[in-house]
């Protein structure tokens, strides 16, 4: 594995005077802490429909964000041109939240820090990849899905990579960069049989080599799962409505934690004593077999990052431990307020965004059932797989998650596939119905995306199976 | 263009940019091009319990641009506009273009067709709000949420921003339009806590406009958002059951949206919607009617030319209940073998998609008082949240927050539960539609009641 190159001011074109100068600015007396972020980011995306790949869309974007804290009051400004006038001004706007004169002392930067971790050193950038290699991934997923079954009648994939490059440098001195490279592909197929038509959904990806995705026959099993869920949804039939015991497949169902609970742990609404689960900590709010940790360090993953958005290192951090609330998920500003520790959570879409404390990956780990007895034990219930989106209500609790994939169970066997239903439960009350926990601890394969306050961030979930005693199904026949 | 005085832009300047960007691609060989650039700039302030907790302020520009060799296209954007960027963005894009497939219906529009015409649609205020304009805005706002009941003891802020941005689109056809916008909006969440310690509850309420003076005052925006929060308080479950279900005018904007969706000419093309193949056919009871219009004076989806050029104008897609037009831009109208309908929406970076303009459905004759009367039992729907819905097949269950309604009044609050149908029922099943059409955004509609959906509880 070569080393990542180290990321460093030359790479933006900029002098060590001139940052110094714009942090010394913005660092007015009443200003407690100030960063500037630097990003540069190259994204490509080919996709594919009607067999041919039409699409070939490429976005080179620039800039910086200027932040200074002040209390709980945030300064933010932003601009896409790095000049040392720029910078001057996002300065000025941002320390205009501490009233106070502006800085005049430059802030030497002294701690030039290297990376903590390298989670995802790649041998090849994603920029070197040539658009005809990618049209060929592409062109591979169409023939495996049409040749699945020949009620696919379309296929839609789309194969898209980021290069992002960052540097973060701060009041206290810190200057550190990072390298982050992803991709991700996904495959939609379009089944029709007798004037029904449904469609199916994969996909994966992750910070990784453009060679992952064929291996292990990583892209033609995602077309056959996409066209395996289309074909599948042709026999569904209506979802049940009301409250029954569901078991959640491994893996992508772990959303189930990132909507349920995750959400809440974030700390900007607990500083604020808004979510569900504020002042919960050291409190009894799952069942005793589930442990759930967000973890930032896992090689090669869609959530995991080197460090976060403002240059902390990332970390494993137990949120909750046989049922006990432990930890929030913090960024600089909320874990100060709230005196606790920087967990690395602190992350923004881009330099357009503040920075919010926000998920990495978030899973339960294992425990010790098996798989086959949890379905077993459940007389009349619905066995959930794969899933949709999900959203959450932080200040009531209530979340939702939509299952794209899942089965009736009857007395104890997996049965008949449903049509999409919604699932709906309280955050605080719905890990406590955790009765099972299976040992087939696996992570999601890449795709997922979260989204707060307008800003979108690449996040992982994962999840053994397990069984909730009971949540409401919102199907449409009564049961 | 004759508005060539956009603040936002030196717009001579980069008018001679644009030109020179389609020049070069053509002496790279391509055999068409477009390009746009997107001008930006916004001030937005959030305050929390009456203290300033964010202010942000920015200014952005991009460039996009869109080349084709023969029926090859690709497109590409930078924010960095210099000189040698530009040129290196062109040479890309024509080897991107290069790697792909030929694609029979892809090009620019027929050049007879470009816009011709730029009626001032009442888009652009030039007010421009301080900082400390936008503080004690947001300030006045969540005070009126705090100051009307006591039940409200927290807040997750109230927002202030105000924006311009400006929009220059050239093509080699010789088409060069521009257009500039503004918008303004206020809201504010509080957070109420149960006095019987049976959890906290939030809500929120907004004003949005082109204008500033079309903004609500900040104590309206407080005072409502106080009033939707606390209504929510001692929310209980409901047991399952199939019952009269009335939209409120913030969540039937939402299937309204699900309809604009379903209507996209590439959803219908791709197979990947529920309204395939329906084209003059009954979609709905024979009292709606529902359109997109481009040009409405204000619109916060108004504009005079769409993502490629053409012109904007009002299409009716559901007229006496029957399904009269799908949205189209060029290409996708390509592909079913009709005309555009103006619906092209193109951002920097991608390729044009359609979406709506100014979206809605016309008002009925009955209050939201009468609607509510009509039932017996049933729920009345304030909030909806989740992703349940599936665009192929018209699959609808997602998750709800609302009010029982008993003999015809509200009687208290309900949550945890979904509701669910199919789209197609959901819009055949409409029963009234109210007489409260306000435009919050693109996509609009008075309160609707459908006349029965599942709804899920206990």
């Amino acid at each position: 594995m070569e080393p990542t190159a180290v990321v460093d001011l030359s790479y933006f074109s900029l002098q060590e005077r001139q940052i110094q100068e714009a942090l010394g600015r913005v660092k007015a007396r009443d200003v407690d802490y100030a960063d500037i972020y630097f990003e540069s980011c190259t994204a490509e995306s080919v996709s594919m429909e009607e067999g041919i790949v039409k699409r070939a869309v490429k976005s080179i974007s620039q800039g910086a964000g200027v932040r200074a804290i002040a209390g709980e009051k945030t300064g933010f400004a932003y601009s896409d041109e790095l000049s040392p006038r720029d910078l001057a001004i996002a300065a000025e706007t941002a320390r205009y939240i501490a009233n106070s004169p502006q800085g005049e002392t430059p802030i030497a930067v002294t701690h030039r820090q290297p990376l903590p971790h390298n989670l995802y050193p790649l041998k090849r950038p994603l920029t070197e990849i040539a658009t005809a290699e990618r049209v060929n991934l592409l062109h591979l997923i169409d023939q495996e899905a049409r040749r699945y079954d020949p009620r696919i009648r379309n296929v839609m994939a789309s194969f898209s990579t980021e290069h992002k490059v960052i540097l973060v440098v701060n009041s206290e001195g810190l200057l550190i960069g990072d390298v982050q490279p992803l991709s991700r592909l996904q495959v939609t197929c379009i089944a029709e049989d007798k004037g029904n038509r449904q469609s199916g959904t994969y996909g994966g990806g992750g910070r990784v080599e453009f060679a992952f995705y064929f291996e292990e026959d990583r892209a033609r099993r995602y077309a056959r799962e996409a066209a395996r869920q289309a074909i599948l949804n042709l026999e569904a039939v209506d979802a049940p409505a009301g409250v029954m015991p569901v078991v959640l497949g491994s893996g992508w169902p772990g959303i189930l934690l990132h909507e349920a609970i995750g959400h809440g742990l974030e700390a900007d609404f607990n500083r604020r004593k808004t979510s569900a689960f504020s002042e919960l900590i050291g409190q009894q709010v799952a069942s005793e077999v589930c442990t759930i940790v967000d973890d930032g360090t896992i090689p090669f993953r869609r959530g995991s990052l080197n460090i976060d958005d403002e240059g902390t290192p990332t970390s494993s951090t137990v949120l909750i431990e046989k049922g006990i609330l432990r930890a929030y998920m913090t960024d600089r500003l909320n874990a100060r307020l709230l005196g606790i520790p920087l967990t690395g959570n602190g992350r923004r879409e881009d330099f357009r965004s503040v920075v919010l404390p926000r998920m990495t990956n978030t899973f339960m780990l294992a425990g010790e059932s098996e798989p086959e007895d949890i379905l077993r034990s459940v007389k009349k219930g619905l066995y959930a797989v794969s899933f949709g989106g999900g959203q959450v209500d932080i200040t009531s609790g209530k979340f939702v998650f939509s299952a794209s994939e899942a089965y009736l169970i009857e007395d104890g066997r997996v049965t008949a596939p449903i049509k999409g239903a919604t699932l709906i439960g309280n955050g605080p009350e719905i890990l406590r119905k955790v009765s099972m926990v299976g040992h087939d601890l696996r992570l999601d394969e890449g795709i997922g995306t979260c989204g707060k306050d307008g800003q979108s961030v690449p996040v992982g979930v994962g999840l053994p199976t397990i069984r909730v005693d009971e949540i409401t199904v919102g199907g449409t026949v009564a049961s | 263009m004759s508005d060539a005085s956009l603040s936002l832009f030196e717009s001579d300047h980069l008018t001679r940019l644009a030109q020179r960007i389609l020049a070069q691609a053509r002496a790279q060989g391509a055999d068409a091009a477009e390009v746009m650039i997107a001008e930006g700039d916004s001030v937005e302030v959030q305050v929390r319990l009456g203290q300033v907790e964010r202010l942000s302020k920015a200014r952005e520009k991009g460039l996009g641009l869109r080349i084709f060799f023969g029926q090859r296209s690709a497109s590409a954007s930078t924010s960095d506009l210099t000189e040698a960027s530009l040129e290196r963005l062109v040479a890309d894009t024509c080897a991107m273009a290069k790697a792909v497939a030929e694609d029979a219906s892809s090009g620019l529009p027929d050049a007879e067709l470009m816009a011709k015409d730029f009626p001032d649609l009442d888009v652009y205020d030039p007010t421009t709000l301080t900082i400390d304009q936008e503080i004690r805005l947001a300030r006045q706002a969540e005070d009126a949420a705090m100051q009307a009941d006591l039940r409200i003891t927290n807040s997750e802020g109230a927002d202030c921003a105000a924006g311009h941005s400006a929009v220059l689109l050239a093509n080699t056809h010789g088409f060069i339009g521009a257009h500039r916008s503004s918008s303004y909006s206020l809201s504010v969440t509080p957070v109420a806590v149960d006095p019987q310690g049976k959890g906290m509850q939030r809500d929120a309420w907004y004003t949005v406009g082109r204008k500033f003076r079309a903004l609500d005052p900040p104590e309206t925006v407080g005072r409502e958002a106080a009033r939707r929060t606390v209504r929510r308080l001692g929310a209980r479950k409901i047991p399952t059951q199939k019952v009269p279900v009335v939209f409120d005018p913030e969540t039937a904007r939402s299937l309204l949206g699900h309809l604009a969706s379903a209507v996209s000419g590439y959803a219908v093309y791709k197979g990947a919607s529920f309204l395939i193949g329906q084209l003059g056919k009954s979609l709905a009871p024979e009292f709606i009617d529902i359109y997109d219009d481009g040009r409405l004076p204000g619109g916060l989806g108004s504009r005079p030319f769409d993502g490629e050029g053409l012109p904007t104008r009002k299409t009716p897609v559901v007229e006496r209940g029957v399904l009269v037009n799908y949205l189209l831009d060029t290409y996708s109208g390509r592909k079913l073998g009709m005309p555009s309908t103006g619906n092209a929406a193109r951002s920097i970076g991608e390729s044009p998609t359609v979406a709506p303009t100014n979206f809605y459905l016309a008002p009925g004759s009955a209050s939201p008082e009468d609607i509510l009367r009509s039932v017996k039992q049933g729920l009345y729907v304030t909030e909806l949240i989740g992703f349940g819905v599936n665009m192929v097949t018209g699959d609808y269950s997602r998750g709800a927050v609302g009010i029982w309604i008993e003999n015809g009044e509200l009687a208290y609050p309900v949550e945890e539960i979904t509701i669910a149908g199919n789209l197609k029922r959901i819009f055949a099943d409409i029963e009234i539609v109210g007489n409260d059409l306000v435009f919050r955004g693109r996509i609009a509609s008075p309160t609707i009641k459908i006349r029965e959906m599942m709804v899920a509880g206990e």
